[in-house]
C-alpha cells in the first residue's frame, strides 16, 4: 500500500469531528463554570466585604481550590472529556493539569516525582504567559518613553 | 440586575471557551498550543488597553478563562514598569496574578498528600 493509499484509508476511517457539538458542550461548560465564578465573586462581595477588584483574586482562588478537589475525586477528568476546551480554558483547567501532574508524579516520590512534574502540563502556560507579558510590557515601556503613547 | 451580569458571565466566558475549542478542531491545535494561544492573546489584548473593559463589562467571564491570565501578568508588569522602569517589568510580572499560581501549587501539592494516582483509563 503506498503513502496517499493510506491516507485515504485512513480518513475513511478516522470519524469526522463533530464541530457543532463540540462547539456547543465547550460553550455550555466553560459558561457554566464562569457564571459559578461570578456567583463566587458576588459571595465575596456581599459577605466578605472584598471590592469588585480584590474579589477576583479570592475567586480565582476558590475556584482552583474546587478544580483540585474535582481532579482529586477523578471527576475533572470526565468532565474534561465532554467539554473539551469548555473545562480546558477556565482557570480550573489550569489547576487540572497542575493537580492532575502533581498526582501522577507521587509514585516517583515527592522531590522528584511531585516537585518535578508538577509544572510538565502547565509550564507551558506559565512560560508563554511569563515570555508574552514581558515583551508586551516591553514595548509599551519604549513606546510610552518615545513619546508616542501614554500609560 | 444581577441575573443580567450572570448571563453576561455566562456568554463571554462560553463564547471565550468556543474559540479555545475551534482552535483544537478547525486549527488542529493541540490543548496545550490552545491554552498557550489563549495566554498570549491576553497578554496583547492588555498591552492594547482592551481587557480591563472586557472584566468590567463581563465580571467572572473574563477574569476565569486562561486569556486572564496573560492579562493579569502583563498588567503587573506594566504598573510597575509605569513606576519603576523597565526593572519593573521583572519586579511586577507576579503582583496581580500571584493567587492562582501559588492556590494551585499549594492545593496540587495537598491533593498529591491526599489522593492516589487513578491510572489513565477508568
Amino acid at each position: 500500500m503506498d503513502p496517499q493509499e493510506y491516507q485515504q484509508l485512513e480518513q475513511q476511517i478516522t470519524p469526522p469531528t463533530p464541530y457543532v457539538k463540540n462547539v456547543l458542550k465547550a460553550f455550555l461548560v466553560g459558561g457554566l463554570i464562569c457564571t459559578i465564578g461570578q456567583a463566587i465573586m458576588y459571595l465575596y462581595i456581599i459577605f466578605f466585604d472584598f471590592t469588585d477588584k480584590t474579589a477576583g483574586n479570592a475567586t480565582t482562588a476558590t475556584m482552583v481550590f474546587i478544580a483540585a478537589v474535582l481532579t482529586g475525586l477523578g471527576i475533572y477528568r470526565k468532565l474534561g472529556a465532554f467539554a473539551g476546551a469548555g473545562s480546558a480554558v477556565p482557570v480550573t483547567g489550569f489547576s487540572n493539569a497542575v493537580v492532575s501532574a502533581a498526582i501522577e508524579g507521587r509514585t516517583e516520590g515527592m522531590v522528584l516525582g511531585v516537585g518535578g512534574n508538577i509544572f510538565k502540563l502547565a509550564g507551558s502556560v506559565i512560560l508563554f504567559g511569563v515570555g508574552s507579558a514581558f515583551f508586551v510590557a516591553l514595548i509599551k515601556l519604549i513606546l510610552v518613553t518615545a513619546g508616542v503613547v501614554k500609560w | 440586575m444581577l441575573f443580567f451580569n450572570f448571563l453576561i458571565a455566562f456568554m463571554v466566558g462560553g463564547i471565550i471557551c468556543v474559540i479555545g475549542q475551534l482552535l483544537m478542531d478547525v486549527g488542529k491545535l493541540t490543548p496545550g498550543h490552545t491554552l498557550v494561544t489563549l495566554v498570549v492573546a491576553g497578554s496583547i489584548l492588555d498591552g492594547l488597553g482592551l481587557y480591563d473593559p472586557l472584566i468590567d463589562f463581563a465580571g467572572a467571564g473574563a477574569t476565569i478563562p486562561i486569556t486572564s491570565f496573560g492579562n493579569a501578568l502583563t498588567h503587573g508588569a506594566m504598573a510597575e514598569a509605569e513606576k519603576h522602569g523597565w526593572v519593573g517589568v521583572l519586579t511586577g510580572m507576579f503582583e496581580v496574578t500571584s493567587s492562582g499560581i501559588s492556590a494551585a501549587i499549594v492545593f496540587g501539592f495537598l491533593a498529591a498528600l491526599i489522593f492516589k494516582p487513578k491510572g489513565k483509563v477508568d
